[in-house]
């Protein structure tokens, strides 16, 4: 005989407390136990009696997946309760609101909008690194810790790349959440982390207007409608929304994934860059298709059985690789800049789908006196950025591509490192100057992020600077 | 504990040597070897007296069909199973013969059940090449863990707590949770002669202690094994067969 949760239960060590939540699929309830001081919750699938497949599917699917994750965009998960007994999951409890009252406040103020859309996507950006697709992101599914951290939930429809699919062929018909499901979820593929994308392009569609851009549709026909009819274009509903917004979420709309942002941390980006955003005919819609094109979409759409999906997570994030490049622009490095853009090129021809962020740091006094212009008074932003550009000149890419930013740090190091971790960077181009003896007491930039970065870091050097070293030894 | 399981092992000695490596490299405590020691490979003496010693070392190991054909039994084989056969029976004495055909069919620990075919009449020799046909193992079985080999290609099965039984999607090299709340049958590949197109010898490494299931695929010379094929004048199929994979 099955247990069932209630107050006072005491199982595993947990014991019960109040009923927090009652759901469709779940029961969440307070849980204390002796050797875990923190706040915790658990969460009991509602199995009836019988044949439950989905809920019990669902829920062996979370006690796979959710135990593997880390990091502060996940619940920590306690414990894991049997089937046999009373299966449940225990996890430290997240003490903010979900987002979901914050989604009915919508239309947000525009600073408001694009902070919390950046948050979340750096949430999924993290699950995506971690080789797991959410596939069932919606306002409920965010919860915000008191340190301001947002927390992905929900799990029961996820796909971990790497391990057994159990949902993939279990049932026939599409899951997830109707507002927000992708074309291709609706086409029954689990295994493109793009889905993501798409649900996150409607979430931030609905912070911007108020609505959801296909509404709350009830039934698979429609849903299907998103296949091929366009939702208002937001600047429709809401004329002070920038057109670089627009653009930002209609491409995470589009309906083929190959036209999205391919990785969450492409999106953040242009959310990180929102003059840097190449505007296309999308972020001056105003209203949207005509019949006739829906009718043309109409007609190529309702035949299609499946959109193609990437390989495995991992491959699909390496071949969209975000590359810092971080140029010194003064004279005296223009050899290693020429050679910094030599290897820029090179690398180019291996990840022809990479974004190129060019990178500049101004580095400032210490105690903060503003170096804002030079001797003769001109703007040292400004002409760093013209620098950066002219260097930028013969890297053949598209605009949107390519991206000049310019920092201003005492540490120019630490600088570059939090670009880098703040956008999600694959990889870290740079170069390094010979060892010379100023170099060996202020420490060198390059060896201080090849020290501490969190992704790969190429350090470029010249072959005259080398030969200069070894001259003295002969 | 950490079980390596190897089956079809086929008298392919350099194959069955760095899978050994490989699985004391990667911790293994116990062996676990899935019958067809012999028939088709080069070396089924060394092969014998190399599972006889693991076999006295703790490892368990249970009979495979080539295994009954080689101390005589007459079990239904393709013309090239046949032929290579015809040459193993040569090759092996009395005592191989012996140890092959003490061989138990079936063996179980805790609540892993090992076979060499399908667990549902093991002596038919029955392949689980789907779900559908994994389903009678786990009708015929109380065991939660169902390993066994004779297809050369490796399979995941479960079977769910409403009794539907599928087959899973897998990486190799990866660890897969056992979850409790399934039962599971794992076909770990072939050692000796892989039939999936990956010329490397496949086996699985069980971590009873963390619940999981690795499929892995080790490396081996497999030059030096077709050469001496060739070089005894067993069929070319056979020594091909090693180098594809297939």
């Amino acid at each position: 005989m099955p247990t069932r949760p209630h107050p006072g239960l005491v199982i595993d060590g947990f014991r019960l407390g109040e009923k927090l939540h009652s759901g469709g699929f779940a029961t969440i309830w307070a849980v204390t136990h002796p050797d875990h001081a923190l706040p915790m919750v658990m969460k009991v699938p509602t199995i009836l009696d019988g044949q439950d497949g989905p809920t019990i599917v669902g829920f062996e699917v979370e006690q796979m997946i959710m135990p593997r994750l880390s990091g502060s965009h996940v619940p920590k998960v306690i414990g894991l309760g049997d089937f046999d007994v009373m299966p449940y999951i225990v996890t430290e409890k997240i003490e903010g609101d979900s987002f979901l009252q914050v989604f009915q406040r919508a239309p947000l103020p525009l600073s408001d909008v694009i902070e919390i859309a950046a948050r979340m996507v750096a949430a999924v950006a993290d699950l995506h690194r971690q080789q797991v697709i959410h596939l069932d992101l919606k306002p409920e599914n965010f919860l915000q810790r008191r340190t301001g951290e947002m927390v992905v939930v929900d799990y029961g429809l996820s796909r971990h790349d790497q391990l057994p699919d159990l949902l993939a062929e279990e049932f026939t018909i599409p899951m997830g959440t109707f507002p927000f499901i992708a074309p291709e979820q609706y086409l029954r593929c689990r295994d493109d982390l793009r889905s993501d994308i798409f649900a996150l392009g409607a979430m931030i569609y609905a912070l911007a207007t108020g609505r959801n851009p296909w509404g709350m549709p009830t039934t698979l026909r429609g849903v299907r409608k998103r296949l091929w009819r366009d939702p208002e274009p937001p600047r429709a509903i809401r004329p002070e929304i920038p057109e670089w917004l627009q653009e930002i979420i209609l491409r995470a709309l589009a309906v083929d994934p190959m036209r999205r942002y391919q990785t969450a941390a492409q999106l953040a980006f242009d959310l990180g860059h929102p003059q840097q955003v190449k505007l296309t005919a999308r972020a001056h819609k105003l209203k949207r298709d005509g019949w006739l094109r829906v009718w043309d979409r109409w007609r190529y759409m309702r035949k299609i059985r499946r959109f193609a999906a990437p390989d495995t997570v991992a491959g699909q994030l390496a071949s969209v690789p975000v590359i810092v490049v971080a140029v010194d622009v003064s004279p005296d490095g223009e050899a290693l800049a020429g050679a910094l853009r030599t290897a820029v090129k090179r690398m180019l021809t291996l990840e022809p789908d990479a974004r190129v962020a060019c990178v500049n740091v101004i580095r400032t006094a210490r105690l903060g006196i503003e170096q804002g212009t030079d001797d003769q008074g001109n703007n040292l932003h400004v002409m760093r950025l013209v620098a950066l550009k002219s260097w930028a000149d013969s890297i053949e890419l598209p605009d949107h591509r390519l991206t000049y930013t310019v920092l201003e740090s005492h540490d120019p190091g630490q600088a570059i490192l939090n670009y880098a971790t703040a956008n999600h960077v694959n990889h870290i181009l740079m170069g390094a100057r010979g060892h010379s003896t100023a170099r060996r007491y202020l420490g060198s930039v390059s060896a201080q992020v090849v020290a501490e970065a969190e992704c790969s870091v190429t350090v470029i050097r010249l072959p005259e600077a080398r030969e200069a070293r070894e001259a003295p030894k002969a | 504990m950490k079980l390596a399981v190897l089956t079809d092992i086929h008298a392919n000695r350099e194959a069955f040597q760095a899978v050994l490596d490989d699985a004391a490299a990667h911790g293994a405590d116990r062996l676990v070897l899935l019958g067809d020691l012999v028939g088709y490979g080069p070396d089924p003496e060394w092969c014998c007296e190399t599972a006889a010693q693991l076999v006295l070392d703790g490892a368990i190991a249970v009979r495979g069909n080539h295994d009954s054909a080689a101390c005589g039994a007459d079990e239904g084989m393709s013309a090239l199973a046949g032929q290579a056969m015809d040459w193993t029976r040569g090759r092996l004495t009395d005592a191989h013969r012996r140890f092959l055909a003490g061989l138990p069919l079936t063996a179980t620990r805790e609540d892993a059940l090992f076979v060499h075919a399908s667990a549902c009449h093991p002596q038919d020799w029955s392949y689980v090449t789907s779900d559908r046909r994994a389903a009678p193992s786990f009708r015929a079985v109380t065991a939660r863990l169902i390993l066994c080999g004779h297809t050369h290609v490796p399979l995941l099965v479960s079977a769910d707590r409403t009794g539907m039984v599928r087959a899973q999607s897998f990486r190799t090299g990866l660890a897969i949770p056992l979850l409790t709340s399934r039962r599971w049958l794992a076909v770990v590949g072939a050692v000796g002669q892989p039939r999936d197109g990956v010329a490397q010898a496949g086996w699985a490494l069980v971590d009873t202690a963390r619940n999981h299931l690795t499929f892995r695929r080790t490396p081996y010379d497999v030059a030096v094994t077709a050469g001496k094929l060739r070089a005894l004048g067993l069929p070319e199929a056979l020594a091909l067969r090693l180098v594809q994979g297939r």
